[in-house]
């Protein structure tokens, strides 16, 4: 026990069993228990963690007052058309949006490949695709937002149906579209400092005075790919039921 | 410490998911599109639904490299939220009862 050094993340045990038995060795072992994670990469985890309960929260009650109104739902299906020149394609716009979110989260996980192997010009090329498709996102949800106003669509009532449609879309959708909002705010704040050198140089950070590692841009994607993780259930439960 | 902490996979793995990500995406889509009803719409979409957010978590966040500690640390708390589902859908079924017998229409 005298040659445990407690202090550091150095003082890892040589021998690392997988599975199970790592597991409870881990969770047994009386140091840090996620080994070979970075603090940075383990907070992410656990902040996802909490943003998943929030969302299931607002996915539950929006379950809750479908199941429960006594008047028929909008039909989603329709009123999500467009036509793109005569015939009103349902859900177009809506799967351009997945599409489109699919996509960044490919090319987020090419900046995460780039930077471990240190390739700064890509990463940064890569990021900043990824933050162009976030932006891009966030337009055709206000083009969205936008056309659903005019059509007379509010919080406490609409033309279509349960009254209920209105608050539940404005509040899923719009705390979504503030993730994406944040998630490209962020994702051209690493690509600066993917730019500038601070994961080669290791300089520290402003606000944590951690060395810089280009395991940040890891923690960037997990974000990111958690926001595409969240807009596969959005687009099950609001839009295809 | 930070040389062999970092997920590094050969872009390969990264590729295939991406493209089977949007095979399903469109699938899902499809499902609408043609219109199907009931049961067989339900069954798709859940289907088509966890398979996606299964490989986004499992390859994309590097959850299928973790070590177990951490993986179930994340995959283990949300399932509490299946009993809730539960609880909710009881609940507003109960609403929907009460709601049609007060306020029913026509009676």
């Amino acid at each position: 026990m005298a040659r445990q050094n407690s202090s550091t993340a150095a003082a890892q045990p040589i021998d690392l069993k997988p599975g199970l038995a790592g597991l409870t060795e881990d969770w047994a072992s009386d140091q840090r228990t996620f080994k070979k994670v970075p603090w940075g990469k383990a907070m992410m985890w656990i902040f996802l963690l909490s943003d998943t309960f929030i969302f299931t929260c607002f996915l539950i009650s929006y379950m809750t007052t479908r199941m429960s109104t006594a008047v028929d739902w909008p039909p989603v299906s329709e009123i999500f058309a467009l036509s793109l020149g005569g015939e009103p394609i349902p859900l177009i716009l809506i799967a351009i949006m997945t599409f489109i979110l699919i996509t960044s989260s490919g090319t987020m996980v090419l900046a995460v490949n780039f930077g471990y192997r240190k390739d700064k010009k890509n990463t940064v090329l890569f990021l900043i695709i990824t933050a162009i498709f976030g932006a891009s996102f966030v337009g055709m949800q206000a083009f969205e937002w936008t056309k659903l106003i005019m059509d007379g669509v509010r919080p406490w009532a609409n033309p279509f149906g349960a009254s209920q449609f209105g608050s539940a879309f404005f509040m899923i959708t719009g705390f979504h579209g503030f993730h994406v909002s944040c998630g490209v705010l962020f994702l051209f704040i690493i690509a600066r400092k993917v730019w500038r050198g601070d994961y080669d140089n290791e300089k520290k950070g402003f606000f944590t005075s951690r060395k810089g590692s280009y395991e940040e841009v890891e923690t960037m994607g997990l974000y990111w790919h958690f926001v595409d993780l969240v807009w596969v259930f959005i687009f099950a439960f609001f839009y295809l039921w | 410490m930070s040389q062999n902490e970092g997920q590094q996979h050969p872009l390969g793995v990264y590729i295939k998911v991406w493209v089977l990500l949007f095979v399903l995406s469109a699938l899902s889509y499809m499902v609408d599109y043609l219109n199907f009803q009931g049961y067989l719409r339900w069954t798709l979409i859940l289907i088509f639904m966890m398979l996606k957010a299964g490989y986004i978590v499992a390859v994309f966040m590097h959850i299928k490299w973790e070590r177990w500690a951490l993986s179930f640390a994340i995959l283990g708390p949300p399932t509490v939220l299946l009993v809730f589902v539960a609880i909710m859908v009881i609940e507003s079924d109960y609403t929907y009862l009460t709601r049609n017998l007060f306020f029913g229409t026509g009676s």
